[in-house]
């Protein structure tokens, strides 16, 4: 796909001279503004052009623009809006616009505890997401249960659905859940998960 | 069919030695005569009077409870009109019945509670009190559900905070407290909502919608199902359960002291306040109070914590209005809120910072400072909203007249904190029966008038204010010296420093780890006045390491079961405004 050069101030990755675009710290992901110039010097910039294959494409499209579900029960869900809110502001990342919705979200957040009684309408929604879609489970609780070890707690959440991301804490702190999604945000980079 | 799982997970410690001395409540032969007087003044014979309890307490014939609940709620000279709390208690192989239905009842005039209690089998059913309290309707749910215990004459007696597929009753102490029972999709029951109205019907096809249990207007997990006439909702049945994370059987598979983290997760908008309920409870079954200092830290943290869920009950009210700014904006001084909590024990927003006894550490040095910076830095923010929402046209609209309860009705549901208050009754557990010191504070209960949605955002608004009166002078008080926790061996760990140096206190830190504390046999209520009203706890001590029985009472729990009635007759975007403002906090709500 050709581009053409644009005025566009250097990157914010740090590089080493005479390093070539896509072997230093960002290998493997696509090109970020400012270092797509791959032609030579004096070569005509209109010719120019890249390539990289369609996964690493979709994959970087797919990784920058998640729409989270916030399955939020307990008190997790506490922490999960102060990480949406003004002080931590998850806009930063590009995850910030929560969808109620399955349809139309990719990102199911399970924050909090999921008991016997929620387990099926948690199923649901998630068979309700579009393809891709990827969950987090956030908190002791979605993860193990926590120290909920009874007779109406559900012991992990992947006793019902598949989880890409486990973030520990009871409940993690919101630089916690930012790290967890920060980690999904790497892993579809890298193209590991295929669904 | 659901599965079955066993996986019994409790570790087996060994017998614990037992404390057999029984308890004595401070002031009990007060309590034994106002008891007395009680019965005298009734002179029934199906009433007897049970001495030496923490509050006068009387037992019931089985058959006479309701007309006996009638009696204290009418009679001139008793006038009990609040229900508390109805729950059970297990003793298995107890000859006369194995099950204690309890009843506890409040009175505004007197300002004292009265405990009724009901012995009965698994198969002689008592006679239910809804007619009476409606309140009870969902209370004597949770026992059935629990116990077993059937209820005669009940309208919907099902199970309430289990599933479909549950088999068994969960708080019996035969039960297995790690026996699961899977729910699938296919067993899930439909939701009815019994409609009495039927005056309109007929101009349009009534359509029965499902709301939640993941909807974006429903807070956490709750579910209403709505029976719709055009526009106008003519029937709604709630549904809970959706977080029962089984509190009461957990405390009772742990000792004491872990059982505290569990309070931290029911109302976990403001914790501190559930740990300050649940310790003092079992502080006054061993008959100590906490040190000075601990309780003037405590007292500013829960204020602090009130502040903090108003703070997010106003906002997320504002946001299912569509004014999402001033939930963002609410939310930097609950931030600071939280670095303070953190800057004392670690946790932002579930601290497990109590002990029984006291505190886990002392505070920061700078504990007062940073509380003044936030204390000074609030009312602005409260200004700010409240200047744009006090007189918004968009908001009195929605919310004048939304979800509307009358006084009575309201006390008859057994309503207590901000949603009482906005009905125009003055009853604050801080006022009524002060504890950390309260009675030396001035502070103002704020009331309104009209009982709707409104009338709550303005006593919520005002609360906040009047906290900030209490914390000011809180903080010019200053700190009392001294230490965080009492000095006994048997209730607090000694100092790292003498277990690693001092044979005793080695010992101590052994026995306690391993046995826990064990207090005197008998049985406590006490309560604290939580974000949303009375925070209760009863709890049973049988002497050993564990408690016996820990009662929750959850004042969500009352005000959501009116919630159905609160809404009809009007729309649904009424309904979502008003469920709003009765922060409805689901850990709470489910126990």
């Amino acid at each position: 796909m050709p581009i053409k050069e644009r005025e566009v101030p250097g990157s914010i990755i740090q590089r080493k001279d005479q390093q070539l675009p896509g072997e230093g710290p960002e290998k493997g992901l696509l090109t970020l503004p400012g270092e797509s110039r791959t032609f030579a010097p004096g070569e005509e910039s209109d010719r120019s052009f890249f390539t990289t294959t369609m996964d690493t494409a979709v994959n970087w499209a797919r990784s920058n623009s998640l729409w989270p579900l916030p399955f939020g029960t307990a008190c997790c869900a506490i922490e999960f809006m102060s990480t949406v809110s003004s002080h931590y502001d998850m806009a930063r990342f590009g995850f910030e616009v929560v969808r109620f919705s399955p349809r139309q979200s990719d990102l199911l957040i399970v924050a909090g505890t999921i008991v016997d009684k929620i387990a099926p309408v948690l199923k649901r929604i998630y068979e309700q997401m579009p393809e891709p879609k990827y969950v987090v489970a956030m908190g002791a609780c979605a993860t193990s249960g926590g120290f909920y070890r009874m007779y109406h707690v559900v012991q992990g959440i992947d006793e019902v659905i598949p989880v890409d991301i486990w973030v520990p804490g009871c409940p993690p702190t919101p630089e916690g859940l930012m790290y967890g999604i920060l980690k999904l945000k790497e892993k579809i980079d890298r193209g590991e998960m295929r669904r | 069919m659901s599965t079955l799982t066993r996986n019994s997970s409790i570790p087996f410690t060994g017998p614990a030695p037992t404390n057999r001395n029984p308890y004595v409540p401070a002031g009990v032969e007060k309590i034994d005569a106002r008891g007395a007087e009680i019965a005298g003044h009734l002179n029934s014979p199906h009433i007897t009077q049970r001495p030496g309890e923490d509050l006068p307490t009387f037992e019931v014939d089985r058959e006479q409870i309701v007309d006996v609940l009638r009696t204290f709620k009418d009679d001139p000279k008793l006038q009990y009109k609040l229900p508390l709390d109805c729950f059970g208690v297990d003793y298995p192989g107890r000859q006369d019945g194995r099950f204690d239905v309890i009843y506890q009842l409040y009175s505004f005039d007197h300002n004292e509670r009265v405990r009724l209690i009901v012995k009965t089998d698994e198969e002689t059913p008592v006679q239910t009190s809804v007619p009476v309290f409606k309140a009870f309707d969902w209370f004597e749910r949770e026992v059935f559900d629990m116990y077993g215990v059937k209820f005669e004459g009940h309208p919907n007696l099902r199970r309430i905070l289990t599933h479909e597929a549950f088999r068994g009753h969960a708080l019996r102490k035969d039960y297995d407290p790690a026996q699961r029972w899977i729910l699938t999709e296919k067993d899930v029951a439909r939701l009815e909502p019994v409609v009495t109205d039927h005056a309109d019907e007929g101009e349009y096809d009534r359509v029965t919608m499902n709301i939640g249990p993941s909807h974006p207007a429903m807070h956490g997990t709750l579910r209403v199902a709505v029976t719709l006439d055009g526009e106008i909702i003519v029937g709604a049945a709630q549904e809970i359960g959706y977080l029962h994370r089984c509190f009461e059987k957990s405390c009772e598979t742990h000792t004491y002291q872990q059982a505290i983290p569990y309070t931290d997760r029911l109302n976990y908008m403001s914790a501190i306040i559930n740990n300050v309920g649940y310790c003092q409870t079992v502080e006054k079954l061993l008959g100590i109070k906490a040190p000075e200092r601990a309780q003037h830290i405590l007292l500013i943290l829960s204020e602090l914590m009130r502040i903090a869920d108003h703070l997010v009950c106003v906002g997320t009210n504002l946001v299912d209005l569509g004014a999402l700014t001033n939930f963002w904006y609410f939310f930097q001084p609950r931030e600071e809120i939280y670095q303070l909590v953190e800057s004392c024990c670690g946790a932002r927003i579930l601290p497990s910072y109590t002990r029984i006894g006291g505190l886990a550490v002392d505070a920061p040095d700078d504990f007062l400072e940073n509380t003044r910076r936030i204390v000074d830095s609030i009312p602005a923010f409260i200004a700010d909203v409240d200047g744009l929402v006090r007189r918004n046209r968009i908001f009195r609209e929605r919310t004048l007249g939304a979800g509307r309860i009358s006084q009575e009705d309201a006390i008859n549901y057994g309503f207590t904190g901000p949603c009482l208050r906005a009905t125009g009754v003055p009853y604050d557990v801080r006022k009524a029966s002060p504890y950390l010191g309260y009675e030396t504070y001035d502070f103002d209960v704020p009331i309104a008038d009209g009982g709707d949605t409104y009338a709550r955002y303005l006593v919520r608004i005002e609360e906040m204010r009047q906290s900030l009166r209490i914390l000011d002078q809180a903080i010019k008080r200053g700190m009392p010296d001294g230490p965080v926790i009492v000095d006994d061996p048997y209730i607090a760990l000694p100092p790292k420093e003498r277990v690693y140096n001092e044979m005793e206190s080695l010992i101590y830190h052994f026995k306690l780890i391993m046995h826990g504390i064990q207090p005197p046999v008998g049985a406590a209520y006490h309560q604290v006045e939580g974000g949303n009203g009375e925070l209760g706890f009863y709890v049973v001590s049988d002497g050993t390491k564990n408690p016996y029985r820990v009662r929750v009472r959850p004042p969500c729990f009352p005000i959501f079961s009116a919630f159905g009635e609160m809404v009809t007759g009007q729309t649904i975007p009424d309904a979502v405004a008003s469920l709003g403002s009765l922060n409805i906090i689901a850990g709470e709500l489910d126990h």
